[in-house]
């Protein structure tokens, strides 16, 4: 029997809820085409789990090495922060005085972001904190950090070429969803065709062995860690373009939640070694799926936490193998 | 005192310094800091915050952790709020429905985590999105509480000298504090505690009772997240669903400034009463400035913890290095 892939339970879920809505909500499989862009429900499920999917890529790899990061969603606010500053130059920030900059806003965020990241790589790798305790710091502070960059308020801006980011469309999907592509292809191209994923994958299931055979563990945590602060800042940057300001105090909140049960629901184990940025892709799809669903039908939005506690719960015990020997289930073992 | 237990101890002496150091430096900048009154008011202020951080020493002592504890904050204090208000139950029993949800909520998550062996980090991370989700079905508008009972309770405080009053909430944390400081040091769920933390297998091997301590402890943690939440809706005299948010990371941070390794087997209800007291002198120092905005506690509390995890760290290479010379 063929070793069944790590998401395929999560995969179940999403073509459940799929299917669900196929039967009973009218109207969820419909697109449009509007000044040559597709619109539906379909095509806004996609685009709003771009955040949390772009979070999942860089945890996926920090969690396949053993570790966590808790820090992104206080660094997409630090991002969408750095960015609206330099854009619009509010007084009583540090921004203020200067011309607006808009070509800098992106190049600079996303520099602030990736420096956050390497922040907490060198607490891991070389200080060797806890990865928990290390990226609580700046999930802790990073915000504190956003609202001092921001002077405590929520700082707009109108910008038409940075709006474009993530209101615009091109060849008939939002850009957010081709900036997403994009990412998921450098990364998966440069895990799969380099030896990066593999590294990755031995400084997760036995650190010990890797470094026999010679793996720089350190470089490749510090590597993880920065890689997972840039997607974040990526993130952080679309979520501000969305809504034209960086509001310090909720952009990203609990996103950094969302993406880790998006990871582990999509079948990497919270303990490193082998994963999937496929499975944590269809985990993100199922988390937003559930959402646009849940708000289609009219439930109430609050409902969706208490359906997401039960999915992650549910999919996590699937995946136990303690469950599996309890219940007597024949399935072959995902191996941890 | 021996030189182990000096070091053994360093870590608490080093929180305990660190304190002091704080407290005089803002008794010398503020005038008026040195009173009985900034103190009771301290430990009315952070009642809510050190409740929950004591129930989670316990779990992080095992080597867990509870993220669920912020929302279950909210939760509990929302439940009774609407028992209250929407119920018409008495308050004595509408505060006590929500201990009684918290320890349910701390089983499921002690039974998920002991015996499917799933990560204690995601199954309560679930927890944390459930009794948020809860709480914001039962309300998702704050809710006053004017039942006379309830505001005799919130009114009434033990009258110390000097103006000073302990209220409620305060005498809830002291009582909180001493049950978990004897708890952990003098019974055989503390010393089981303690061991599950050192090394979970070994504990197993010398037979000691490991699931049912794990689920005992969880239990105990969602309890004292639901004892917050009633402390909190004493504090406030008010329920709120979205009260307690990213609360679980304050109680961390105590926790772990406290001394407490997150790795588990090594620290002291003790050292987090301390840990929350520097979080409250930080509060209470920047209150007193006036001039320092809110989010400079927050970078303050990122500075802090990182000073100290960067001297526990120093501690731990040089007892390393002491042991192999």
């Amino acid at each position: 029997m063929r070793r069944l892939p790590n998401w395929s339970w999560a995969g179940l879920v999403l073509v459940t809820i799929l299917l669900f809505n196929l039967a009973l909500t009218p109207g969820f499989f419909d697109l449009s085409l509007r000044d040559s862009r597709l619109y539906g429900s379909l095509v806004d499920v996609l685009n709003r789990a771009v955040p949390v999917g772009l979070l999942a890529i860089g945890m996926t790899l920090v969690i396949a090495t053993g570790g966590v990061d808790l820090s992104v969603g206080a660094v997409m606010a630090v991002a969408g922060a750095v960015a609206a500053g330099l854009i619009s130059r509010p007084a009583g920030t540090p921004f203020a005085g200067g011309s607006p900059s808009p070509a800098l806003a992106a190049p600079v965020a996303l520099l602030a972001a990736l420096g956050c990241g390497l922040f907490n790589g060198v607490l891991i790798a070389v200080l060797e904190f806890q990865p928990i305790v290390a990226t609580l710091l700046l999930m802790v502070a990073g915000r504190g950090i956003a609202q001092l960059l921001a002077n405590g308020q929520i700082v707009t801006f109108t910008d038409p070429g940075f709006a474009l980011l993530a209101r615009g469309a091109s060849f008939g999907l939002p850009n957010p969803i081709w900036i997403f592509v994009a990412a998921f292809a450098v990364f998966g191209l440069c895990l799969r065709w380099t030896a990066l994923g593999l590294f990755v994958e031995a400084t997760g299931s036995n650190p010990v062995a890797a470094r026999y055979v010679g793996i720089d563990a350190r470089a490749v945590r510090l590597t993880v860690y920065a890689l997972s602060g840039l997607c974040a800042g990526l993130a952080g940057l679309l979520t501000a373009a969305d809504i034209q300001a960086a509001d310090a105090n909720n952009a990203g909140l609990y996103l950094e939640l969302d993406a880790i049960l998006a990871v582990s629901v999509g079948g990497t184990a919270l303990t490193g070694g082998r994963f999937s940025l496929f499975g944590s892709l269809i985990g993100a799809l199922l988390m937003q799926t559930l959402t646009t669903t849940i708000l289609t039908r009219g439930i109430s939005p609050e409902t969706t936490l208490v359906l997401k506690a039960m999915i992650v719960v549910a999919v996590c015990l699937l995946q136990a193998p303690k469950f599996r020997e309890s219940v007597g289930n024949r399935f072959r073992r995902v191996p941890a | 005192m021996t030189r182990a237990t000096l070091r053994e101890r360093l870590p608490i002496l080093i929180t305990a310094s660190i304190l002091a150091l704080l407290t005089l430096a803002a008794g010398l900048q503020f005038e008026g800091f040195f009173t009985l009154r900034v103190l009771t008011n301290l430990i009315a202020d952070n009642a809510f915050l050190g409740v929950v951080a004591i129930g989670l020493t316990f779990v992080i002592l095992t080597g867990g952790i509870d993220l669920s504890v912020g929302s279950a904050v909210g939760c509990s204090s929302i439940m009774a709020a609407s028992l209250v208000k929407n119920a018409h139950l008495h308050p004595l029993l509408a505060l006590a429905i929500p201990l009684l949800f918290g320890i349910v909520l701390g089983a499921f998550h002690g039974v998920l985590i002991a015996r499917y062996e799933l990560p204690p980090f995601l199954v309560t991370l679930a927890g944390l999105f459930l009794c948020r989700g809860i709480a914001l079905q039962i309300s998702q508008e704050s809710l006053q509480i004017d039942s006379p009972f309830f505001r005799g309770l919130t009114a009434w405080s033990l009258t110390l000298p000097a103006g000073a009053s302990l209220t409620l909430p305060a005498l809830v944390l002291l009582l909180v504090a001493a049950l978990a400081i004897v708890a952990a040091r003098q019974s055989s769920y503390g010393r089981a505690v303690y061991a599950i933390g050192g090394n979970a297998v070994s504990a197993r091997l010398m037979g000691l009772p490991v699931s049912r301590t794990l689920v005992l402890t969880y239990m105990l943690s969602g309890f004292c997240a639901a004892l917050g939440g009633a402390v909190f809706t004493l504090y406030t005299s008010s329920g709120n669903a979205i009260s307690g948010t990213g609360l679980e990371l304050d109680a961390i941070a105590a926790v772990v400034i406290g001394g407490t390794l997150l790795s588990g087997g090594y620290g002291s209800p003790f050292g987090t009463l301390i840990g929350i007291a520097i979080l409250g002198v930080v509060q209470t120092a920047i209150t007193f400035q006036g001039t320092l905005s809110s989010w400079w506690a927050r970078i303050l509390v990122g500075a802090l913890l990182l000073a100290f995890l960067l001297v526990q760290k120093t501690i731990e290479s040089l007892a390393r290095r002491a042991r192999t010379a």
